[in-house]
């Protein structure tokens, strides 16, 4: 008999990650979004102003070393406000991803692995979100169940005496949960739809079979041996749609149905300032270039680490 | 193939049901009371009630719905009652349509045929330069954020410095509205076709990569037909299939768009309308803009379904 020499395979993630390593844009693409997530994380210790200060002495001023990024029309300092306009997008990427990825996988899970009436029901609903164009629905929600909430939410905490609800609806943090919301209601159903499709067709594998034949329970097959074995579409159809979610939140806040001013968003500061200044040299320089640029670098960043991922995910595509 | 079209045909009504409720529902009670909105804080009881009972507000809510609905089928979708007081929201609507589809068209007209010419020849030339620098094209086609694009563009042409009075200006003015055949229609439609340019090179070039390597093209090769040949008639043909998918896509992308690209050239389109609608609460132009889009929508869609059914067979039989 013959010996065999015993190789250790390597594990699957580590194989990807060096596919993935060996493509640059999507390497790249990752330092951004560290750069992000940790400017998100610590703006306040980043920040050197308060984003919200004015200063009508110090108006329309260019970068200097008080200001290094010079300040805008009512003399707010720019680094601060596009550093806690990170923390906008950061925040709204998370909780819309969260919210549509446990919608979307436990929904199209169980659409898929039950099918019957559960399946009709989902897919029906599911049918429906995609009836309307997804910015027009968007655009729906924010111009008709916005304002009846953010309304009922203060009236709450007035009558109930909540002063933190109150405080939060001033805030303009309740619009964020509105956008956030209304974001994650189309991406759910997108999510949903995938898994769906992939539980459909793995149901079937003999693996499933035998493991429902020895009695796994139903909530172990779906989560231990469908899920994790229809991911890698998944990963690529959330990391691809990140890009997407950024600018969404900014394109809202500039329509002015997203985030509200004086909150800080990249769309708030580029919607506060086309107004005035986007034909104005030097101005438009650090008031409208800059911050277009800074978004699109991290829509840029999402997607080229989404190609990464897909590439590394699916060899076989390149 | 007939059970196909009749299962997605019985199925359209109900959508067509749901989506008019919902949106009548959001529409309307989605603010708050219709009345209250209507006439703002401070109003006379007594006033308001006489205004719920010549509205038609006192109705149960259903017979409501039935007399929008019906009235919505006949083309009458209401009156605006704040901002063009008065006039037929169906009138405000016929207005601006035309607009905003000449302006779709050109966006369409110059970057679909492009966008398909570059996905064939990015296939066909895998790894070549022009392969990497139309992968660059779609990725910036997606990423770019147009909110900032738009200023940073109409900046760079406009006549304030040099280079945009002596060449650029005079022959791309910026803004406005002087009908299809003006050069102020080149820079929205420009930033219009560039998101469309981005979806149609990679679904071409993706759609012409699978094509290619197909066992019927090697056999093509294989009995010895002239590369033009093999491509023109053997893979062209089947490349366009999956093209049809996304015509949808297509709609809602422009419906997007037009939003921002008309609110920033001041364009007086049906985008621009929705926009001012918004800010002023017409929700009667609003909720007919939803419906009407979300109906083009999902019938353009059915029949894009319908259409795919007949030219690829295997989709039947799922």
């Amino acid at each position: 008999m013959q010996t065999q020499p015993v190789v250790k395979p390597r594990p699957a993630w580590y194989v990807t990650w060096q596919r993935f390593a060996r493509n640059k844009p999507a390497l790249l693409g990752l330092c951004v979004i560290t750069l992000l997530v940790l400017t998100a994380l610590f703006a306040p210790m980043l920040a050197p102003y308060d984003y919200a200060k004015t200063n009508l002495n110090n108006v329309e001023k260019p970068p200097s070393a008080e200001h290094w990024l010079g300040t805008d029309q009512i003399g707010r300092d720019m680094l601060s406000r596009l550093i806690y306009g990170a923390r906008s997008v950061v925040f709204v990427i998370f909780i819309v991803s969260t919210i549509s990825l446990t919608l979307g996988l436990t929904l199209g899970a169980i659409a898929g692995y039950f099918g019957g009436w559960s399946d009709t029901l989902i897919s029906r609903v599911i049918d429906f979100l995609f009836a309307f164009p997804d910015l027009l629905f968007i655009f729906f929600i924010a111009a008709t169940l916005k304002p009846a909430i953010v309304n009922s939410l203060k009236s709450f905490g007035q009558t109930n005496n909540i002063q933190g609800l109150v405080d939060f609806v001033r805030s303009g943090y309740a619009d964020y949960l509105v956008v956030m919301v209304a974001l994650s209601i189309l991406g759910w159903a997108g999510l949903a739809r995938l898994v769906r499709g992939q539980i459909l067709s793995l149901r079937e594998k003999d693996f499933v079979l035998s493991a429902q034949a020895v009695g796994v329970p139903t909530y172990k097959i779906i989560f231990r041996y469908l899920i994790p074995n229809s991911l890698a579409p998944i990963l690529v159809a959330i990391s691809m749609g990140l890009g997407g979610i950024a600018l969404a939140e900014g394109i809202l806040a500039y329509l002015g149905i997203g985030l509200q001013p004086p909150n800080p968003s990249w769309g708030i500061i580029l919607s506060d300032n086309v107004g005035r200044y986007w034909r104005e040299w030097p101005e438009m320089l650090w008031l409208i270039f800059l911050p277009f640029v800074i978004m699109a670098s991290v829509v840029f960043a999402f997607n080229f680490v989404g190609d990464g991922l897909n590439e590394a995910l699916n060899p076989e595509l390149q | 193939m007939l059970a196909y079209i009749v299962q997605r045909l019985i199925w359209l009504p109900v959508l067509l049901i749901l989506i008019s409720l919902v949106t009548f529902a959001l529409g309307l009670y989605g603010p708050g009371d219709p009345v209250q909105v209507m006439m703002g804080l401070h109003t006379n009881p007594q006033i308001v009630e006489q205004v719920r009972q010549e509205y038609g507000f006192d109705q149960p809510f259903l017979v409501q719905y039935w007399n929008y609905i019906t009235n919505a089928l006949q083309g009458n979708f209401g009156y605006s009652l704040v901002k063009y007081q008065g006039q037929r929201v169906s009138d405000l609507i016929a207005k601006r349509l035309p607009i905003t589809l000449q302006l779709n068209l050109v966006a369409i007209l110059w970057s679909v045929p492009l966008g398909i010419a570059l996905g064939i020849f990015a296939a066909l030339k895998r790894k070549s330069w022009l392969d990497v620098f139309v992968r660059g094209v779609v990725i910036l086609g997606i990423s770019l954020p147009v909110i900032g694009l738009m200023p940073v563009l109409d900046f760079a042409l406009s006549r304030k410095h040099e280079l945009g009075a002596l060449v650029i200006g005079p022959f791309l003015p910026p803004g406005g509205w002087r009908g299809i055949f003006a050069p102020h229609i080149i820079q929205p439609a420009f930033i219009l076709g560039l998101g469309l340019l981005a979806v149609y090179t990679r679904q071409t070039r993706a759609a012409m990569i699978e094509v290619m390597s197909a066992d019927y093209v090697r056999t093509a090769r294989a009995k010895g037909l002239k590369e033009w040949m093999v491509v023109m008639r053997h893979a062209l043909r089947n490349a366009w299939i999956p093209l049809i998918t996304i015509i949808g896509f297509t709609l809602a992308g422009l419906f997007a768009g037009s939003f921002l690209v008309e609110q920033f050239y001041s364009i007086p389109g049906i985008g621009a309308l929705a926009y001012e609608s918004l800010l002023s609460k017409e929700y009667y132009v609003i909720m007919a803009f939803t419906l009407i889009a979300a109906t083009v929508y999902v019938i353009i869609n059915l029949i894009i379904d319908i259409a795919y059914a007949f030219v690829d067979p295997r989709i039947r039989y799922k």
